[in-house]
């Protein structure tokens, strides 16, 4: 009896077995495995990329994607001096806010002032309306947490950006969209957003479409995950007293039922 | 001193426990005045793990009580908040986050032990009924929870669990409008869910100290099966078992904060981490890992109302039976004591039956599988086929088994058995 139940449980897991690799083509090709400086146990930030990243950001991708949960002084974070994130909050207008009369508007227009560090980072569109009547009804998607809130991450951004193509014979592409694999669907409403020297670095780095993909790919990881090193740093810590603490906890068992024996 | 209470060298804690006997209760109940069997392996550490994860849920789910705003329009960003500009936030956050994962491992490992070494039989029913009601409480708080980021899986999946009631005849709509404060999953739903979720881990706080003290009534089961017999069969809790889950609670904490630090969204779902939105339905609503086996349940029956789309609910008979079966899945391990009706307790002396536990812990792998995928082709077929062996194992052949099954002569007592046998497993 026991062995046919085996036999029985053998079947099921062959049969499950058969179907594993039959997972959705829909969901877009998996994107390939790149090294990353934040990786692994130690991993860490590369400043400088991340300061190249945010200047692919803000001359490529902020004119239709927002970061609305990131504010000009966490730019400190990625090797900004205090007076250099004070100059970029000023290249951004945020509205004033009533006065001491109360007025906000001048004339029919918004009252506007610079921005300050302590502001969120200036959006591209007032709304979703503006956001998808300028890009032909798609909404160009928050950044902030787009790393975290895509299969692959920081991989699938990297792919993504340098996986466009033209599309196959026989693929129906809609008007006005673009052909990417690693897109679910493989239509995406984003044109190609990057070429080879699309920005000028302002450190000399070769602006490869490579390049540029891998730089956006690690700011946008730090915007979504800025707690990265610190979460790391300590984790280290507490593993290196855990096992310390369990094998001395071990000791203490194990001597305390030697009386036992 | 009255009869029931306890010298001590302290003369505070005999002031103390002359007027409120809470040191020797605390001795009576973990301490060194404590019985337990001088057998008992690592698995049964899971117990006094799962308690600690529950204590752990509890504190690190007050700080971030601290800094989360239940409104659809903040929620999200109250929580990005939390991980970014509250000072050690986002560590509270993802202990809480994989601590739930923590928690259903200890309490599935801990389930499946007193499967297999039979300890729901008598006189423990009812501790293994409590135990239960603890799970169902759990499964209903991390639910809840679950909805509160107001990410598009925690409002998606409240859609489909919420729209679960409406299969109860007559009142279903009713009951789930009421249930959401609405016509749909909205602000007033997310408010009370905030509510219930605050409440419910201290009802189970409750419970488990229900649990605990049915335990205490028989002591503790033991790989063997077979009941303590005299004072050769035990140690006390203090120092053994003390020590012993110290030493088990370290190794969990490693491979707890393992994740929590290294890979803390490991276990979650990516989607989650988009803000609701009411209009766009993601390509497929999955649950967290430990609802998957549930879920493939829910969706085993044919022509269920989730469709591969997640379209909503169309009222179809299909539909009743996959919520009958799927809450049946679970009220049916309440029943486990008479559905089991073989006298020995433990597979140790159980040929077929150990056989057939394995199966059954496969069966539940299979089903969370498949609860992660559409419900279509084979995934429908295999998920159906899982679903049917899971009642047949506990509906059918576990009652069959105990009528007919050969087991193997049982040790004289646990001591017997530790002596007798050479080195003891675990310990």
């Amino acid at each position: 009896m026991g062995k046919f139940f085996i036999a029985a449980g053998l079947a099921l897991a062959l049969a499950f077995g058969g179907i594993v690799n039959d997972a959705a083509a829909s969901s877009g090709k998996s994107a390939p495995s790149q090294e990353w400086t934040f990786d692994g146990v130690f991993g860490n930030y590369d400043r400088a990329q991340l300061k190249r990243g945010y200047q692919v950001y803000q001359e490529v991708c902020a004119a239709c994607h927002s970061l609305r949960q990131i504010y000009y002084r966490n730019l400190s974070e990625i090797g900004f001096s205090a007076d250099e994130v004070k100059k970029i909050a000023a290249e951004f207008e945020v509205p004033r806010g009533p006065d001491d009369e109360g007025e906000t508007h001048d004339d029919g227009e918004e009252i506007m002032r610079p921005a300050k560090p302590f502001d969120k980072m200036v959006q591209p569109y007032p709304n979703e309306q503006a956001a998808r009547s300028a890009n032909n009804g798609a909404l160009p998607p928050d950044l902030s947490l787009v790393t975290k809130a895509r299969k692959g991450g920081a991989n699938y951004l990297h792919a993504l950006l340098t996986g466009f193509s033209e599309a196959p014979e026989g693929f129906k592409l809609q008007d006005g969209m673009s052909y990417n694999v690693y897109f679910p669907g493989a239509q995406i409403a984003m044109a190609p957003p990057i070429d080879d020297d699309a920005v000028e670095y302002a450190d000399g780095t070769k602006a490869s479409k490579d390049q540029i993909s891998r730089d956006i790919a690690a700011f946008l990881t730090w915007a979504a995950e800025p707690e990265l090193e610190q979460r790391k740093r300590i984790g280290i810590k507490v593993m290196i007293f855990l096992l310390i603490f369990t094998a001395m906890l071990y000791a203490v068992k194990r001597r305390v039922w030697a009386k036992l024996h | 001193m009255s009869e029931n209470t306890r010298e001590f060298k302290n003369p505070v804690i005999n002031w103390i426990e002359y007027r409120l006997p809470i040191f020797s209760f605390i001795d009576d109940s973990v301490g060194s005045n404590y019985p337990s069997p001088r057998n008992l392996n690592y698995w049964w550490n899971f117990g006094s793990l799962a308690g600690v994860t529950l204590v752990i849920m509890i504190a690190t789910g007050i700080f971030l009580a601290m800094n989360y705003t239940a409104h659809v329009d903040m929620a999200f960003d109250s929580v990005e908040r939390i991980m970014r500009d509250v000072n050690y936030g986002w560590l509270m956050r993802y202990v809480h986050m994989n601590g739930g994962t923590m928690f259903f491992m200890a309490v599935y490992i801990h389930i499946f032990r007193g499967m297999y070494y039979g300890s729901y039989k008598e006189p423990r029913e009812l501790l293994w009924i409590i135990g239960i009601i603890i799970f169902l409480a759990m499964m209903a708080t991390a639910f809840v929870g679950y909805v509160l980021p107001w990410g598009q899986m925690s409002f998606w999946g409240a859609t489909v669990i919420t729209n679960l009631f409406s299969v109860i005849p007559f009142f279903g709509e009713n009951i789930v409008q009421w249930l959401w404060g609405g016509f749909s999953v909205d602000n007033p739903t997310l408010n009370r869910f905030y509510s219930f979720h605050f409440l419910l881990p201290f009802v189970i706080f409750a419970l488990v100290f229900l649990h605990l003290w049915a335990l205490h009534q028989h002591k503790s089961n033991n790989p063997t099966g077979v009941e303590i017999k005299g004072d050769a069969d035990t140690i006390p809790f203090h120092p053994y078992y003390t020590a012993k889950d110290a030493f088990g609670l370290g190794v969990f904490l490693i491979f707890f904060l393992g994740f929590t630090f290294f890979a803390p969204n490991f276990f979650g779902e990516p989607e989650n981490y988009i803000e609701a939105n009411p209009l766009v339905t993601p390509a497929e609503i999955v649950p967290e890992w430990y609802f998957l086996p549930y879920y493939a349940i829910l969706r085993a029956v044919p022509d269920n109302f989730i469709d591969a789309w997640g379209i909503l609910p169309v009222i179809i008979t299909a539909k009743e039976a996959g919520v009958i079966l799927m809450f049946a899945s679970i009220i049916a391990l309440a029943f486990l004591p008479w559905l089991d009706t073989s006298k020995v307790r433990s597979a140790r002396f159980r040929p077929i039956y150990k056989q057939l536990f394995w199966i059954f812990v496969a069966d539940t792998f299979v089903l969370g599988y498949i609860g992660a995928h559409p419900p279509e082709g084979h995934f429908l077929l295999i998920g159906r086929i899982a679903t049917a062996y899971y009642f047949f194992h506990l509906l059918i052949l576990l009652p069959l088994l105990g009528k007919y099954e050969k087991t193997r002569p049982l040790p004289e007592s646990i001591a017997a058995s530790v002596t007798n046998a050479g080195p003891e497993e675990g310990q």
